[in-house]
């Protein structure tokens, strides 16, 4: 496993109600690797990641970060595991009330003891390090406001610091750019990626924009109804193999505008 | 196919429709209430020689509050007053302090099933039996005094701030507390980040919504022995001293209105 930094194995989910989320999910992520996971709604992107770091609970298989089986651990090493596994959210997930700062720190409550979460005394290496972090998305002068008061652009910026102060080995992301402008969609993007470089993180990032993905990442696997039907490069992705993942549709206006994306970001 | 369909609905008439579909089960419900309303207001009885005597003693009664006397029993009504704001302020904390692990424990997205059947068992005993009834039952076992009070408000406060402090917790942002939950916080670290900010406004604004009515209650609680301004009012009543039984519900106005307005100004710097 010298290599690999996450394999799934026959990962499965059927929800109570008889849907089969995932189906024998087969995937192996090497260190440092950034991949995206495209697919339609409802093929399962939100439910793999979340059975990732068990905030949904897998059916069966096994879930290996490095060497321990993340579905077999009991209640106090399943929380020291998921310290290992930053996670960015659609929608920000940031608690709202509290400040950039409190959120931002909140990623190492994994670490720190309840009273000094409560009393919000930190450790000074973690207040420096929250510092760095603010600082390296440009949102230093922000540290306390209060998190509802910032834009979405912003928020997300936050949550990626909220992530990588828990000082991962695997991001998770799911649909970071949900809601966000083109622009700042392509931002968020590039600071996730960067910064998975910078710190050789390997990261599973949920993306429907299929043009955003190609732009950023190495590797793209696609998912259609619970099943893994694309794993590949991103050139890869033809009209047959687009329409294989989502269904008919016209692909060549998409693929076009990814080339000149493409070019007006070389021009950059 | 689809444009026949189209040249059938054109030129009808669109109704939104009805809650009860069937017109015949709709109409019996709606004449069945009208039916059952006018028998119920024929059965309330009027006396009308009884009200016409009344009418006097409501006069004075209300002629009373043009000439409250707050001096001739105001060392009553001030060991009173006093009696009511100690009950209000310890049965408030009190109850506060007990409401809060019961309402974390009622919210079924957060605790386990046995918890949960538990704490709403205490909120729906504590619901059931009313504030008067209580009263009664402790004045009997402590005798008469504000400590059947202070007991009774703090057991009141219990089943209404729990309940609506479990239902805030219920309807609350699921995503906030899940991200808080996936960076490895423990349990009580994942109740004060994720999910007592999201609360925090609601929970404010009823313990302040609270206070004012326990406030009020103690007033009542005095009629059945418990204590408080109460148990002067009920005096003033006895011996038919409406000025100063006007005095005395005066003061009451003016500590609740003055309670509405502070609570305001707190929720508003809580928001």
């Amino acid at each position: 496993m010298g290599h690999l930094m996450l394999r799934l194995q026959n990962l499965t989910k059927t929800y109570k109600t008889g849907d089969q989320a995932l189906k024998e999910i087969v995937l192996d992520v090497p260190r440092g690797q950034v991949l995206a996971l495209i697919g339609p709604s409802g093929a399962g992107k939100s439910t793999m990641i979340r059975c990732i770091n068990r905030l949904v609970e897998p059916t069966s298989g096994a879930v290996m970060l490095e060497d321990v089986d993340l579905t077999k651990l009991g209640f106090g090493a399943l929380r020291r595991a998921r310290r290992e596994m930053g996670m960015i959210f659609q929608e920000y997930a940031l608690v709202e009330r509290l400040t950039v700062m409190e959120n931002v720190l909140s990623g190492r409550l994994g670490y720190v003891g309840f009273w000094r979460s409560f009393l919000r005394r930190y450790p000074q290496s973690d207040v420096d390090e929250a510092f760095r972090l603010l600082d390296r998305v440009g949102l230093l002068h922000m540290a306390d406001k209060r998190a509802d008061e910032l834009s979405g652009g912003q928020r997300q910026r936050v949550g990626i610091c909220r992530a990588l102060i828990q000082n991962p080995k695997l991001l998770l992301v799911d649909e970071p750019t949900a809601s966000l402008d083109p622009k700042t969609s392509r931002q968020i993007m590039r600071l996730i990626t960067e910064l998975c470089h910078e710190r050789g993180l390997a990261a599973i990032i949920n993306i429907h924009d299929v043009a955003l993905a190609q732009m950023f990442v190495p590797r793209v696997v696609g998912l259609r109804f619970g099943e893994i039907v694309y794993d590949g490069l991103p050139t890869g992705l033809t009209p047959d193999k687009l329409t294989e993942i989502y269904g008919e549709e016209d692909w060549e206006a998409t693929i076009e505008k990814v080339d000149e994306e493409e070019d007006i970001e070389a021009a950059e | 196919m689809s444009h026949r369909e189209l040249d059938d609905m054109l030129g009808k008439g669109w109704r939104k429709p009805a809650f009860v579909k069937n017109p015949a089960l709709r109409w019996t419900l709606i004449l069945g209430f009208v039916a059952y309303l006018i028998a119920a207001y024929m059965t309330i009885e009027v006396n009308w020689s009884r009200v016409y005597e009344g009418l006097d003693r409501g006069w004075a009664f209300v002629l009373a509050f043009t000439s409250p006397d707050f001096t001739s029993r105001w060392s009553d009504i001030w060991s009173g007053l006093v009696e009511s704001i100690v009950m209000t302020v310890a049965a408030s904390v009190v109850g506060i302090a007990i409401s809060i692990p019961i309402g974390l424990g009622a919210a079924r997205n957060i605790a386990p099933l046995p918890v949960y059947v538990i704490c709403r068992g205490i909120v729906a005993v504590s619901r059931a039996l009313q504030e008067i009834i209580v009263a009664i039952l402790l004045v009997a076992i402590f005798g008469f005094g504000p400590l059947a009070g202070f007991l009774t408000l703090s057991f009141a406060t219990i089943g209404f701030l729990s309940k609506l402090l479990a239902e805030d917790i219920e309807s609350m942002d699921k995503v906030q507390a899940e991200a808080i939950k996936a960076s490895g916080a423990r349990w009580t670290q994942w109740i004060n980040y994720g999910v007592q900010p999201q609360v925090m406004p609601r929970l404010v604004g009823l313990s302040m919504y609270r206070i004012d009515i326990n406030f009020r209650e103690s007033a009542i609680l005095g009629l059945v022995g418990a204590g408080g301004i109460g148990a002067t009012l009920n005096t003033a009543f006895d011996r038919y001293e409406y000025d100063t039984a006007a005095a005395i519900l005066l003061i009451i106005i003016g500590i609740v209105m003055g309670l509405e307005y502070l609570s305001g100004v707190i929720r508003a710097r809580v928001q």
